[in-house]
């Protein structure tokens, strides 16, 4: 076991000194996510938190900004991917972790009140901050990363399924999009690309 | 959303318009123009107007919004752009117009525009074409290559206006209506041949699609569907839509040859000297 761990601490040296030494290089780095940098436009939005305060990207500048879409009524997408975020920030090294705001948009604005948004969001975790706005600002928003949302016909009750994005946007700390992370990627390779993420920002 | 939003693009491109009343504009100043032998008939200017305005429907309305997030809708995009648009403007028979404005061209511009002739005819040779049109549809169905081309906006533009370019050549080669006995086209018999070689892989990849237990394509989960289908479902009618009418295209597309043949036999008898048919 003594072995196994000398041999995994000399690896992670290694790789440490070598990433360290792309990083002065700036060498083509390793993603486990999709790099999707370029490929879409900067963040940018309009919305309001759960405490009805209007949000735009500047107020977390400097934050890795993690996007997904959702709802509170969602029976199976948002919780898992809000807990996985959850579990993949825990799994990221403490001096990274505050570096980071993930941005849960809900889509559903009409069942999802700031109140409704804000008691959901905080089961989670503290890093993730609920976000609505107007249908416009949301469509636009969801345009921009090409993705989209639809509403089903409501069952007797009035309750309606939303589809909508499973995607994980990640932007670096000035507003550019760098990483497409799905949730069926291991949470400790998600944490590692925040992580270095956050490692570059902070360089 | 008002009714008129449906006919307003969804990602509008200014090119895109610009290209297809550019092309709807040429068409319409020269019908007049042309001498009267050479001026299609009602049937084959409604057959070109149909086959532009269908694959200006797929591409710059409402229509685009939903292909770009339901996968069978955007097969449905596909067989507009690849097939039914394409096969119609080249039923048209558009050479009159083509050749009108062709002579019209300034000498220098017929010259620059020579090594676009050279890439047309190579092209056009029946194994390219053949090879191209079958091998644009999987490439762009590749599940990797389809997911990016739904992510990144510029390859999704290319990969439209590569199947609709795609269609227009291949179909033409297949409608070129012009006899085949002098040699500047294609045999009857050949395209024939090259129709029903080109649906078998078409048949193929549309019921791997249809009868895959997973999901192919998961860029529709991770960029959100239109509306709350199925994958599942997504997927089948996506399948059905690769596997069937494509393949309906190429027979109606042999049964055209077929009519041709026959056509040229009973001239053929006429002409030497009225053997009873």
């Amino acid at each position: 076991m003594s072995t196994y761990r000398r041999t995994t601490t000399a690896l992670l040296l290694a790789s440490s000194v070598l990433a360290l030494l792309m990083g002065c290089s700036d060498g083509k780095r390793h993603w486990n996510g999709k790099d999707i940098s370029g490929v879409m436009p900067d963040l940018a939005f309009t919305l309001r938190d759960v405490d009805g305060q209007t949000v735009q990207p500047d107020d977390t500048a400097g934050q890795v900004r993690v996007l997904f879409f959702g709802y509170t009524s969602c029976p199976d997408v948002c919780p898992t991917t809000l807990a996985y975020l959850h579990k993949v920030i825990e799994k990221m090294p403490a001096d990274t972790r505050d570096d980071i705001t993930a941005l849960f948009v809900s889509v559903d604005p009409r069942r999802d009140t700031p109140e409704r948004l804000g008691r959901y969001v905080a089961h989670f975790d503290s890093h993730i901050v609920g976000l609505t706005g107007p249908e416009d600002a949301l469509r636009e928003l969801a345009k921009r990363y090409r993705t989209t949302f639809g509403y089903g016909d409501p069952d007797s009750d009035g309750n309606y399924a939303v589809s909508h994005s499973s995607a994980i946007y990640v932007f670096d700390g000035k507003g550019r999009i760098r990483l497409l992370l799905k949730q069926d990627m291991p949470q400790q390779q998600a944490a590692d690309d925040l992580a270095q993420l956050v490692r570059q920002d902070l360089s | 959303m008002p009714w008129f939003e449906y006919l307003l693009p969804y990602d509008f491109s200014p090119l895109t318009v610009a290209a297809y009343l550019g092309a709807l504009v040429l068409y319409g100043r020269a019908l007049p123009r042309l001498p009267k032998t050479e001026r299609p008939d009602a049937w084959r200017i409604s057959a070109f107007v149909l086959g532009l305005v269908a694959c200006y429907t797929v591409m710059q309305t409402r229509f685009d919004y939903y292909a770009q997030y339901t996968f069978f809708i955007h097969r449905g995009q596909h067989l507009i752009l690849h097939h039914i648009g394409p096969f119609l403007i080249a039923l048209s028979n558009p050479l009159p117009v083509l050749r009108y404005w062709l002579q019209r061209l300034p000498r220098t511009a017929r010259r620059l525009g020579a090594p676009l002739g050279w890439i047309y005819r190579l092209l056009q040779q029946p194994a390219v074409a053949a090879v191209l049109f079958v091998g644009l549809i999987y490439f762009w169905l590749w599940p990797p290559v389809h997911f990016d081309a739904m992510l990144n906006r510029q390859l999704y533009w290319t990969m439209n206006w590569s199947m609709l370019l795609d269609g227009l050549l291949f179909w033409w080669l297949m409608l070129d209506p012009r006899p085949p006995v002098r040699g500047q086209t294609l045999g009857h018999g050949q395209r024939i041949l090259i129709l029903a070689l080109v649906a078998l892989p078409q048949l193929v990849l549309g019921a791997v699609i249809v009868f895959a237990h997973e999901s192919l394509y998961d860029i529709y989960d991770v960029c959100g569907r239109a509306w709350p289908i199925a994958p599942r479902t997504d997927q089948l009618l996506g399948g059905l839509l690769t596997w069937i009418p494509p393949a309906m295209m190429s027979i109606v597309g042999i049964l055209l040859m077929l009519r041709r043949i026959m056509n040229d036999g009973r001239q053929y008898r006429q002409a030497n000297g009225g053997i009873a048919s």
